[in-house]
């Protein structure tokens, strides 16, 4: 990272003008990003999270549903001078139904496929007109995986100045928990009754292989740091991408209270990592280094769901292989950026 | 000013000169240079629009609208399965009230693979709710996308806006073209319901029976305005330009016992078939429809002699612009199927067609042992 040259990329504005510049060289790629001046809100307690609501009661949210509480804190993050781009996903549920809205942003619901393309369009647009609007997706694990895996990897092979975030509920949850490219192995869904036979695709590296910005993963247990990760996000010109682990109690299968309780196992047993990526280097948040050195035994975080009830002893224990060596891998990742 | 351009060249030109802010669009034979051209443009700075080169016409189409949201002007080109992989978002740009101005060079649908020439294409996009004009000269390819932009725009229209250009027989061939300067002629867009973070709305949430009920209705209802806004806009560009179009092209019908009715380049060649067969005492004209939707007042057909050529077809149906005539002009016509995937079809071969006619009937050209 070097900050000696600088490529326009995006039609300055005054208030851009302010604000210094990075340049991003990595492999035969060079990209400019900018970020804003401004310095990122340190965060201690829960309690000093902006009390603004986005998010209004009343969604059509499920019980417990992490996903609702992801967005709540996306956008106390992103604030007010902020389009939220949804495609097909329990998103366009929760929002209610028109004429009402649940949220207090702009909500631009889009087909299922095309939700980063949309907010390139949107992100050109607000930049060509000199705004300085946040263009945030929302989208769905299948939307973002699966459907939506074409316009996601244009947007960001093309420099969008956007924020990606996928809300991982492993499943196509809004028709009802059909299996998608992020479900995992072993996982039963209403499509594979006697559960995935394949792995979960790895978005993530996926991702990493555009050379963003800003990437990190987040859960929806950790309220904290997702603020935080979409805040530094933010302030990142280009694109950037986050994925949350969002617990979904009636597609897992577990009572409505315990999704909390779940994305925290799901962190401290490393079958889910912690991890931002800056400029390319990675860094591990403090829970996974944790699981890297004491996890939680995988059986807890499956034992309470429904969808790994009677999973066969040889797929846990591939499983439990996996992961361990995904957690090396990131583990090792950092290390060699350090 | 005066100069020689193709089809697309002359596109590229009007959009160059309606300056949108956004344009996204995907490369797709015969469509190339329009987007080239385009690109060129921006790169150049003659143009100061920001260019998305999407990776697919689904993108180029999602990308304009969410553009088109935010207020901004925008512009996108495709053709033949490029216009139909962006079905989806085409249904959706409608839907969604944004006055996206799309230029389409109509080319067949594979499989095989064919690039030429056949209108299957945008008609297979007739009921999303796109105005969709055919044009038949370069020039009209230039002052129809100068058009489009203001009437997709105006505030009792704003609807998206597509232009037919056949592919190759108009968008590869040279013409004079003779540009104009535009002055105010198309005001800056104004989208009443533009994306305001200071005053936050959900567009297109879960909308329930009745109020999609309504919110179809409304299309319709625009679709209906735009008629008057269409002739309104192409009135005012005649003062101006000196050049005068409307919904219909009509040739030599006034005391026309047999009328043909075409689409895009076949209609100028129809023109040529009409003098000739009014020198062999025929008393015959040509009706060229420009606009398909909003669908115009065919009751000139009345009484006449109706032949229609159709560069489409659908299958188990029949060809699609003659059912419309039947359907909306209620006379009964001799249907022919000619110039799919760009066969030729000449003026002595319309000539062919009046001479041959056979009302009621349908005659698939050089295919008719089969029939």
């Amino acid at each position: 990272m070097t900050s000696t040259c600088q490529i326009i990329l995006y039609l300055p504005t005054d208030q851009f003008l302010s604000f210094y510049n990075d340049v991003y060289i990595k492999g035969s790629r060079s990209i400019t990003y900018r970020a804003p001046a401004h310095s990122l809100q340190e965060l201690n307690t829960i309690a000093e999270i902006p009390k603004e609501e986005y998010l209004l009661k009343c969604t059509s949210a499920c019980a417990g549903c992490s996903g609702a509480l992801t967005l709540r804190y996306v956008l106390k993050a992103a604030g007010s001078n902020t389009a939220l781009v949804i495609p097909a996903c329990c998103t366009s549920v929760i929002q209610g139904i028109y004429p009402n809205t649940a949220f207090n942003v702009p909500i631009y619901n889009i087909a299922f496929a095309a939700a980063a393309a949309c907010a390139s369009g949107m992100s050109n647009a607000f930049r060509a007109t000199g705004k300085n609007t946040n263009v945030i997706v929302y989208a769905g694990d299948g939307g973002t995986l699966d459907i939506g895996i074409q316009s996601l990897s244009g947007a960001f092979e093309r420099g969008t100045d956007f924020l990606y975030i996928c809300y991982d509920n492993e499943a196509y949850g809004n028709t009802g928990m059909q299996r998608s490219g992020a479900t995992p192995l072993g996982a039963r869904t209403t499509t594979t009754p006697t559960g995935k036979t394949e792995a979960k695709k790895d978005i993530d590296a996926i991702i990493a292989a555009h050379n963003p910005p800003y990437m990190a993963t987040a859960c929806a247990a950790y309220p904290q740091d997702i603020f935080k990760k979409v805040q530094k996000a933010l302030t990142f010109r280009g694109p950037t991408f986050i994925h949350v682990l969002a617990p979904c109690p009636p597609g897992w299968r577990y009572s409505t209270e315990k999704s909390v309780e779940i994305g925290k196992l799901a962190v401290k047993s490393g079958m889910w990592v912690l991890y931002e990526r800056e400029y390319g280097k990675l860094t591990l948040n403090s829970q996974s280094k944790v699981a890297l050195k004491k996890p939680v035994p995988l059986e807890e975080y499956l034992a309470p769901q429904g969808r790994f009830k009677g999973i066969d002893p040889k797929t846990v224990e591939i499983l439990k292989q996996r992961l361990a060596k995904n957690l090396q891998k990131l583990a090792a990742e950092e290390e060699e950026g350090a | 000013m005066k100069k020689i351009a193709t089809g697309n060249k002359a596109v590229a030109e009007a959009v160059k000169q309606a300056r949108p802010e956004v344009i996204a669009a995907y490369p797709i034979t015969p469509q190339t240079e329009i987007v080239e051209q385009i690109a060129e443009f921006v790169t150049g700075g003659e143009l100061k629009s920001r260019y998305i080169a999407v990776e697919s016409e689904h993108s180029a189409m999602a990308a304009c609208i969410g553009a088109g949201i935010t207020g901004v002007r925008t512009f996108t080109a495709t053709s033949s399965h490029g216009l139909l992989y962006m079905h989806e978002m085409t249904n959706w740009a409608a839907g969604a009230r944004l006055p996206i101005v799309m230029a389409n060079v109509n080319r067949a649908l594979g499989p095989g693979w064919n690039i030429w020439a056949e209108h299957t294409d945008s008609l297979q996009e007739r009921d999303t709710g796109w105005l969709q004009v055919y044009v038949s000269t370069v020039q009209e390819a230039y002052d129809a996308t100068i058009m489009a932009f203001r009437i997709a725009e105006h505030n009792d229209v704003l609807l998206p806006v597509m232009i037919n250009l056949d592919g190759f027989l108009l968008s590869h061939i040279m013409q004079p073209l003779e540009t104009v300067d535009l002055g105010d002629f198309i005001p800056p867009i104004q989208l009443p319901y533009a994306i305001d973070p200071k005053n936050p709305a959900g567009y297109g949430t879960l909308t329930g029976p009745d109020q999609h009920f309504l919110f179809r209705w409304e299309i319709e209802r625009s679709m209906r305005d735009a008629k008057r806004i269409i002739e309104q806009t192409e009135t005012e560009f005649g003062e101006r330009f000196g050049r005068k179009y409307g919904f219909t092209e009509e040739y030599r019908c006034g005391d026309a016992e047999v009328i043909v009715v075409s689409m895009g380049t076949l209609g100028k060649e129809a023109e040529v078939a009409i003098d000739n067969l009014r020198s062999e005492g025929v008393k015959a004209g040509s009706l060229r429809v420009r606009w398909l939707r909003p669908f115009p007042d065919l009751t000139i057909l009345k009484g006449k002699d109706v032949v229609v050529i159709d560069r489409d077809y659908s299958f188990g149906f029949g060809g699609i612009l003659a059912n419309e005539i039947r359907a909306k002009a209620k006379v009964d016509v001799y249907s022919v199927i000619a110039g799919l995937g760009g066969q030729e079809v000449t003026y002595d071969d319309i000539a062919g067609f009046v001479r041959n006619r056979s009302i009621g009937q349908e005659f698939w050209f050089g295919v008719n042992s089969h029939v």
